[in-house]
């Protein structure tokens, strides 16, 4: 087979297509999504009848992909990093149950936070479940890896995760394909009771995963993704995982370092391997791209050993992800620089579109607002948070997703009243509606303002689950019918608009204001698709 | 073979288009490459980038280091600037439209922008917007920038034109016509000023 030129999460995708996965669940989040909509837009994969449709936040997809694994069938869960959070819980269980078909989870972490609140580590939650963690350093191993974790996870009976960062994520190499597999047919655990978590049985079950450990490290030694290459230097030894290992060697010609190096993909890291490297040389550098996990380890509370050298000495900055010439910096290395930037160069920060719905919602809102002193908006994440730029400056917060509702209850039982949320329809079906149920349960005198353009816009147009949905689903949750509210945000209802949020912020109690206008984006690619759709049945 | 290229524009200007095009032509030379993309939240408007590797060894990084990208081909001035800290010194081209794409209250003045970017040693500057228009769409001005580039690559023309001819297939004759004459129209600026 010819090479494909692919991102690094196309060619998880592809691995996973080819290793014979039966579904892949996730909600979007940059920098996975690629992986889901890839498996979406594969004619193989519709073929192989895999399902992908997306799922209403990352705890359900990783539960529905735990009940796939129960059912004997290849399962993937994508999300981006801070999405393991929202699945924790059933992400640290399915360790305990353990997997019956192959069940990967894959992590996206975003160092340097290009697109996220926060740049945390995927491998500590491997570690904190103990289950193997594989670390790709480059597409082809992003395509072998996500196929060895099918099956290292059906070898023992334990959930895999992959973590990857940003870079690997969204950058392209070729990548080389190999036989397809049959998918897993329908067979159930041999234990009916493997994923029942009674203390009893857990206690069982937690014993099995203690056992495997040992295992796991012996399958890190032997895989091939753990390699120590044997150098005649032995001043320096050099521990550098996953992509770290590429911006090591871009310092020497012909990528040949002249220290022994230790390449790490697959975790836990064998004993075995560190100790032989430690033995050899002077001095360690350990180049991992996030926090930093295997120098701690290393190092130890006191480091009575070797000189290590890593983010927590200051060789490397502890913030931002890595790249070649902060490798070299703390190698000594000296690198080239370029011409020095000119001052006149402004900051771009993104921006709404021009014509964009929230924007026409937020001037209704800072409008209706102006008479109340200000910090009451707690907001979430989307494209609506960059109303918290200028020129709008409309919102006070965005912490995590589902949030703004729930702060806004927090704040109203403080005093401040009225609070407001400002909340997506992705966001909201994602974690806003147990919060809104709170509101309900707790008549909280606050205003939802549900910013409905019906498409999950921040990460690109994917379907919403909340599309057709909102209305009903605040009325089941037993908001007053008087007190949901739809507007039309649009430059020619300001007045109406503005006046229809003063009188639910004089209201005392929950009230929602659903803000429906569809995103111009995905209303844009929804056009061109229907005209193409129009061109092919005239033909 | 090794060329290391940062492409620079604004979220939505076609910076991930000239990648393909380079990127697919270069494949048709058997040249390895490596592209690293920006998606997410700074396609909204926001200044995005691509590092483009290509080579005719293994390449390592998927990031160009700092200091040692041969070519900087922009479709925005003040974005082209944005990324001379990455251009090597001593060789390095810095290829770029002059339109500036303006969605900010504190936009520097273009002259000032020209300024800087002629002070260069190597540059070429293009109104590649004015090129777009006359071929019928500003929406090609990506493209007319490629062909300002193209003499600076080391990939044949021809197959510049044949990665044309692939990727804009399916979006029909009338796309490809029009992306072909918008590179050639880029070239020919490029071979006017010698
Ligand atoms: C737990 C978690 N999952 C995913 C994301 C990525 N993410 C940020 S905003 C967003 C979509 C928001 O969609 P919506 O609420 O409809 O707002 P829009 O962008 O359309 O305005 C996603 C998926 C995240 N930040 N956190
Ligand atoms: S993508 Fe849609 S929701 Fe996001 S800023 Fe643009 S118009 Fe608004």
């Amino acid at each position: 087979m010819q090479k494909l030129l692919l991102l690094g999460d196309e060619a998880i995708a592809q691995g996973a297509i080819d290793a014979g996965l039966s579904g892949v669940y996730a909600y979007p989040g940059t920098p996975s999504t690629e992986i889901t909509e890839y498996i979406q837009a594969s004619r193989e994969a519709k073929e192989r009848n895999i399902r992908s449709n997306w799922s209403a936040n990352e705890k359900t997809a990783m539960e529905s992909a735990i009940g796939m694994s129960y059912a004997g069938k290849k399962a993937l869960v994508c999300m981006k990093h801070v999405g393991l959070n929202v699945a924790a819980d059933a992400f640290v269980n399915a360790a305990i149950t353990g997997a019956n078909g192959g069940l990967v989870v894959l992590s996206a972490d975003d160092p340097s936070m290009h697109s996220s609140q926060n740049e945390q580590d995927s491998r500590f939650y491997g570690k904190f479940a103990m289950i193997p963690v594989l670390e790709p350093s480059n597409q082809q191993e992003a395509y072998d890896m996500t196929r060895y974790a099918f099956a290292l996870s059906e070898k023992f009976g334990t959930p895999v995760l992959i973590r990857v960062t940003t870079r690997l994520a969204h950058s392209r190499a070729g990548v080389q394909r190999v036989e397809v597999l049959d998918q897993n047919d329908l067979h159930l655990p041999s234990n009916l009771k493997q994923f029942v978590l009674l203390p009893s049985i857990a206690r069982k079950q937690y014993n099995q995963l203690l056992g495997k450990q040992a295992r796991f490290e012996a399958d890190a030694l032997t895989s091939g993704y753990n390699q120590l290459i044997e150098k005649d230097n032995h001043k320096l030894g050099i521990i550098a995982c996953g992509l770290a290992y590429n911006y090591l060697i871009e310092n020497f010609e012909d990528h040949q370092v002249p220290y022994p190096v230790l390449k790490v993909g697959q975790y836990p890291v064998p004993h075995d391997l560190v100790r032989k490297l430690y033995d050899q040389v002077d001095e360690i550098l350990v180049l991992e791209d996030g926090y930093p996990l295997f120098e701690e380890l290393l190092k130890g509370y006191l480091n009575n050993g070797k000189k290590i050298m890593g983010r927590l000495d200051g060789s490397i900055p502890m913030a931002g992800e890595l790249n070649p010439n902060i490798v070299a910096h703390a190698m000594g290395i000296p690198v080239n620089v370029g011409h020095q930037n000119p001052t006149v160069i402004q900051g771009r920060p993104p921006s709404l579109c021009d014509g964009c719905s929230h924007t026409d919602s937020f001037l209704a809102l800072n409008e209706a607002l102006r008479n109340f002193s200000s910090g009451r908006v707690f907001s979430d994440i989307g494209c609506y948070t960059l109303s918290a730029l200028k020129p709008l400056e409309s919102i006070n917060s965005c912490v995590d997703m589902g949030a703004s509702i729930t702060m806004a209850i927090g704040a109203a039982d403080a005093g401040l009243v009225p609070s407001v949320a400002s909340i997506g329809d992705s966001t909201f079906t994602h974690s806003g509606m147990t919060g809104l149920l709170d509101a309900v349960n707790n008549n909280s005198p606050i205003v939802v303002v549900i910013l409905d353009n019906s498409t999950t816009g921040m990460t690109g147009g994917q379907q919403s689950s909340a599309l057709g949905k909102i209305d009903t689903i605040c009325l089941g949750l037993g908001v007053h019918p008087d007190h949901i509210k739809i507007i039309t945000p649009l430059r020619r209802n300001h007045e109406e608009n503005v006046k229809v949020i003063t009188d639910e912020l004089n209201y005392q109690g929950v009230s929602v204001i659903i803000a429906r206008r569809e995103c111009i984006q995905t209303l844009g690619r929804r056009m061109k698709l229907k005209a193409m759709q129009k061109m092919e049945s005239n033909n | 073979m090794k060329k290391d290229i940062i492409l620079a524009g604004v979220g939505g200007q076609g910076i991930l288009t000239i990648a393909t095009v380079i990127g697919t032509a270069a494949l048709m030379e058997g040249l390895q490459l490596k592209q690293a993309e920006v998606h997410g939240m700074s396609q909204r408007g926001g200044d995005v980038q691509s590092h483009l590797r290509l080579s005719s060894k293994p390449i390592a990084s998927d990031l160009i280091p700092e200091g040692k990208a041969d070519l900087v081909i922009s479709v925005e001035p003040m974005e082209s600037l944005r990324y001379i800290i990455m251009m090597n010194k001593e060789t390095g081209w810095l290829i770029t439209s002059m339109n500036p794409f303006i969605n900010m209250s504190n936009y520097p003045s273009l002259e000032e922008l020209l300024a800087e970017i002629w002070n260069l040693p190597r540059n070429v500057t293009i109104d590649a917007e004015k090129v777009a228009k006359e071929l019928g769409t500003v929406k090609a001005a990506n493209i007319v920038v490629l062909g300002a580039a193209s003499p600076y690559l080391e990939i044949k023309f021809d197959n510049l034109e044949k990665a044309i001819e692939s990727i804009f297939a399916e979006k029909g004759n009338d796309m490809i016509q029009l992306n072909l004459k918008a590179l050639r129209a880029g070239r020919e600026l490029a071979d006017k000023r010698g």
